[in-house]
């Protein structure tokens, strides 16, 4: 089946082509990394992670985001997914994948990270987390790829595969509540010590994870003959539209309890990250503008996202995919990880600004995984294609 | 009727031992102790009475009375703390901000006790006051928690300890030691700056340097509690009693006695890390 993803257009190749530019970019800049050590970034011991942990923490929501589609098709039977539904599983393989690479780019002795393994720590999140994400990974690597041999081989999926189904469901919850874990079990920090983050991060992942998915669909929709079908992509139009608007729900209780309650650790955070934190006689405010804009691109994309549905425009549709993405990219993969570092324990402020080495690290992983997808949605929509020709 | 009743016995008894079992194996859990160990087994089942009092101290547990009267009046006394246990603990000085080393520092009112700085009022000779900050070795540690690896812990004489070669770097105890007491090696310690100066000036051979990519910070000099000395900067602060050292679990060690008498202050207590470090102001 593998072979599908060695025969395609020119254009196939030149996008791989293109994306294994940037991965060698950032391969040399990993090196580099790797040589002088993590002072090569922008992270300090005031702002301890960086744009690899944020990136982390957002990825593994697009992966979750996954569960939207398996969770109709298989639990409730729900049939117009039946050809998108691969296309989800095999997006949480890339995130995970792009997940893992982070967390060990991050690391400062990363040919020690199999310690994690050899001394196992139950009371430490991120072993958890280890577990969660790795476990994640093999089922929806087992699943996706069952599933789609089956098709390949014009038969049902066996039954066995069942069960692992029904597992990754709660796993898909599970992966993105201890990565919140991660952050609001911590004490003295105000901004992440936040009953909700669980929940927000799973509501905006329901919503970023198959706003990308959209977007990717609509590509292959212009590029090849592959149509996820108009009932599903109104499905999934509500279930991105519901998700975003419980996101910002969720956001909005967080200003309230800091604002109404006017405690200053509440404070600060939501300060430095909307409006700038005045400190000394100095005001802190490099991600004002990004937060934002994530703000306004987040409820602009709701609402278009439902404007394009009731237009039935396929147009509308991506640029509110886009939106609705982009805006949660920055809310959970600057925000959320970056904010939670200002003011730092002893009340001082330090910004950060990611270094080049450091962009090109992260771009480098988000090329590997969009190579990872491209190679994997290959081979599911050669199979589909055939299979229906 | 016979096999359901056995069966019903077999579920009851078994729910009990779960019962009895399962908050006390969860609590240890939380505070990162072996539920072998005798102190574990002591707190986990204080915890699970839901107990609102602390265990009753089992063994030592080191502490630290800082006289920060007394340090204001002996100028430099905080800075050559610093100085000592910087050289014998080879940390290194990087000479700027962002890549920064350190166990123990100064730092004013405002930084060391954010919470309480707030106040409408306050004594203006507060401002200039040398608050000597360093590692709270707290009874209940965010950091020890959180480590994914053990590298960080909790030594049976109540020392958060470190092991250098085991720490991966995800800088995860950073993100929830409540103080801002942990350091990361951004770059290589060893090595030496663009003048060709090593960032640590004279290696002490007798304390071991680490390597880039790892955590640190104090260690309550715990190589020299081993061998029955007290702490470098214990040391050097002994003639003026600017820091009073010992064990909190003996009432009739001095740090109690000075604990008894006098009102002193912890660092963020609302965090529920039970510092192991007193501020007398």
């Amino acid at each position: 089946m593998i072979e599908k993803a060695l025969k395609g257009s020119t254009g196939y190749w030149l996008w791989m082509l293109f994306l294994l530019s940037i991965m060698g970019v950032g391969g040399l800049c990993y090196v580099q990394q790797f040589n002088y050590g993590l002072g090569i970034t922008g992270m300090s011991r005031d702002v301890t992670w960086g744009v690899y942990i944020s990136q982390f923490t957002f990825l593994v929501g697009v992966a979750a985001g996954g569960l939207m589609l398996v969770l109709p098709y298989y639990l409730h039977n729900y049939k117009a997914f039946g050809r998108i539904v691969i296309l989800g599983e095999f997006m949480a393989i890339a995130a995970i994948a792009m997940c893992l690479m982070f967390i060990i780019a991050d690391l400062g002795q990363p040919m020690r990270a199999m310690n994690v393994l050899l001394h196992p720590t139950p009371h430490s999140m991120l072993f958890w987390d280890m577990i969660v994400l790795n476990g994640y990974l093999f089922l929806n690597i087992l699943c996706g790829w069952v599933v789609l041999q089956s098709e390949y081989k014009g038969i049902k999926y066996p039954k066995w595969i069942k069960p692992f189904i029904y597992l990754s469901i709660p796993w898909a919850i599970s992966i993105h509540t201890v990565t919140a874990f991660l952050y609001c079990g911590l004490p003295g920090r105000h901004f992440w010590l936040t009953a909700i983050l669980a929940p927000r991060f799973l509501a905006s992942a329901f919503a970023a994870g198959p706003a990308l998915l959209m977007v990717i669909a609509m590509i292959l929709k212009r590029t090849t003959k592959f149509d996820v079908g108009r009932e599903a992509q109104d499905k999934l139009v509500t279930i991105i539209g519901y998700a975003a608007l419980l996101n910002f729900f969720f956001l909005g209780c967080e200003f309230f309890v800091a604002y109404y309650s006017q405690i200053p650790g509440h404070m600060h955070t939501l300060d430095y990250l909307f409006w700038g934190l005045g400190h000394g006689d100095q005001v802190y405010n490099n991600l004002v503008p990004f937060m934002r804009a994530s703000v306004v691109m987040g409820l602009a994309g709701i609402a278009l996202i439902f404007v394009s549905r009731a237009k039935q425009s396929d147009g509308l549709l991506v640029i509110s995919c886009l939106l609705i993405f982009f805006a949660f990219w920055i809310d959970k993969g600057l925000g959320l990880v970056l904010g939670g570092f200002v003011p730092s324990m002893l009340d001082q402020v330090t910004e950060y600004y990611p270094s080049a080495q450091e962009i090109g690290i992260t771009a480098a992983i988000w090329a590997t995984g969009f190579f990872i997808l491209s190679i994997l949605y290959k081979v599911a929509i050669s199979v589909k294609l055939e299979n229906e020709a | 009727m016979d096999s359901k009743r056995r069966d019903f016995l077999k579920i009851a008894g078994l729910s009990a031992i779960a019962g009895i079992a399962v908050p006390s194996a969860f609590n240890s859990l939380l505070k990162g102790e072996a539920v072998a160990s005798e102190h574990g087994e002591a707190a986990a089942a204080n915890a699970a009475a839901g107990a609102h009092g602390a265990a009753a101290p089992t063994g030592k547990r080191w502490g630290m009375v800082i006289d920060v009267k007394k340090f204001a009046a002996n100028p430099g006394l905080a800075e050559k703390c610093v100085s000592t246990c910087h050289a014998i603990h080879n940390v290194p000085d990087f000479g700027n901000k962002k890549d920064e080393i350190k166990w123990i520092w100064v730092d004013s009112f405002e930084h060391v006790f954010p919470d309480d700085s707030s106040q409408y009022k306050k004594p203006e000779a507060l401002e200039s006051m040398p608050f000597l900050t360093l590692c709270n070795h707290c009874d209940n540690p965010p950091c020890v928690r959180a480590c994914p690896t053990q590298a960080t812990f909790k030594t049976k004489d109540g020392v958060i300890a470190m092991d250098y070669h085991r720490c991966i770097g995800c800088r995860f105890c950073m993100a929830a030691c409540p103080y801002g007491a942990r350091s990361f090696n951004w770059r290589e310690p060893r090595g030496k700056n663009a003048d060709g100066q090593p960032f640590i000036k004279e290696i002490n051979p007798k304390f071991p340097t680490r390597m880039r990519g790892v955590v640190e910070k104090c260690n309550f000099c715990v190589e020299r509690l081993t061998i029955g000395q007290i702490p470098a900067c214990v040391e050097v602060a002994a003639e003026s009693k600017a820091l009073v050292f010992g064990d909190l679990n003996d009432p009739a060690s001095e740090v109690s006695q000075v604990l008894k008498t006098t009102f002193t202050i912890q660092r963020k207590p609302s965090a529920g890390t039970h510092p192991s470090l007193f501020y007398i102001i």
